[in-house]
């Protein structure tokens, strides 16, 4: 099964719950950009490795992550 | 593809104000999403309380009401009298409703007071910059135990589940945890059951959800969830602490 996720970065504050609880370990912290608010923002390469199970979305506390599955 | 999480219509699109991995960003959703599938936005009164969720009433999306310090039961229940069809419930933190609302929270469990508690209990005072509260942890160090909760001198932390599941007018007690996706899911179901219960009459519900305070705990936010499961599981057990429905059956 196919995920895709969709991060709203500039709301991300960087506390890598989601980085924490993804099965695949494909979130990481991009630590050579920052966000409007200052924070390093979590992002994906690997995203034909998701998939689809929205654990990130369900622990992320600021609504960042938009979650679409096959 | 298909849309299998999004940001739910229960919460506004106010950024939320708390610190980088504070758990009230996940239980402001549970309690958003909650509201959205029993399709009550339009008829739901939250009220906020004086702590780190103070700000609650921009971020859910109904009707909301801010409460002197503690006093969101007793204002919950003013609003719950006179708009008895409507949804009532509140949010607050520890040193909210354990410590100088712990009467409201009482008297309002008594009474049956048809409402549903949020009570987000993270052993710390949040906002105010982490002073001991009462369900500060046993050696547990805050900024005014700086050698750690001495119990002969502070006492040992207090126990709200367990203490308001022994009072007559509740009718769903339950305390749970929100530190992986799992238990986040135990946390809605529970959280969804109080508000059933609520709408049905039943009587006084609330849901302890243990919390984390990255900022005065001194840990990273994902060290602070595995604090919670090493430190405060023990103090504060998982269960459900009362619940009526099942007593009639």
């Amino acid at each position: 099964m196919a995920g895709y996720v969709r991060f709203r970065e500039d709301l991300c504050k960087g506390c890598e719950l989601c980085v924490y609880v993804c099965p695949p370990r494909i979130i990481y912290l991009d630590r050579d950009y920052t966000n409007r608010k200052g924070y390093h923002p979590v992002r994906i390469d690997e995203m034909e490795k998701c998939t689809g199970c929205a654990h990130c979305a369900r622990m992320c506390p600021d609504s960042v992550i938009t979650v679409e599955r096959e | 593809m298909a849309i299998v999480y999004q940001k739910t219509k229960g919460l506004t699109d106010a950024e939320l104000h708390y610190c980088p991995g504070c758990t009230h960003g996940i239980v402001h959703k549970l309690v958003g999403e909650t509201l959205e599938e029993l399709d009550v936005l339009g008829k739901a009164v939250g009220v906020a309380p004086v702590g780190c969720a103070v700000f609650a009433y921009d971020y859910f999306n109904c009707d909301m009401q801010e409460a002197a310090h503690g006093r969101a039961p007793a204002v919950a229940t003013g609003i719950k009298r006179v708009l008895p069809q409507h949804v009532v419930f509140t949010y607050q933190g520890d040193g909210d409703l354990a410590a100088i609302g712990i009467a409201e929270a009482v008297h309002s469990a008594m009474r049956g007071e048809k409402i549903t508690v949020i009570f987000v209990n993270n052993a710390i005072y949040g906002m105010t910059g982490g002073q001991m509260a009462p369900t500060t942890l046993v050696g547990q160090k805050a900024t005014t135990a700086p050698l750690g909760r001495d119990p002969g001198h502070y006492g040992s932390p207090i126990r709200m589940s367990e203490m308001l599941a022994t009072i007559d007018g509740a009718a769903y007690i339950e305390r749970v945890m929100v530190t992986t996706p799992a238990s986040v899911m135990k946390a809605k179901r529970s959280i969804k059951k109080a508000f059933e219960l609520q709408i049905a009459g039943l009587g006084f519900t609330m849901i302890e959800v243990l919390s984390t305070c990255p900022t005065n705990w001194g840990l990273t936010p994902v060290e602070s969830l595995e604090w919670v499961k090493e430190n405060m599981l023990p103090v504060f057990p998982l269960g459900v602490y009362r619940d009526v429905t099942k007593e009639e059956a």
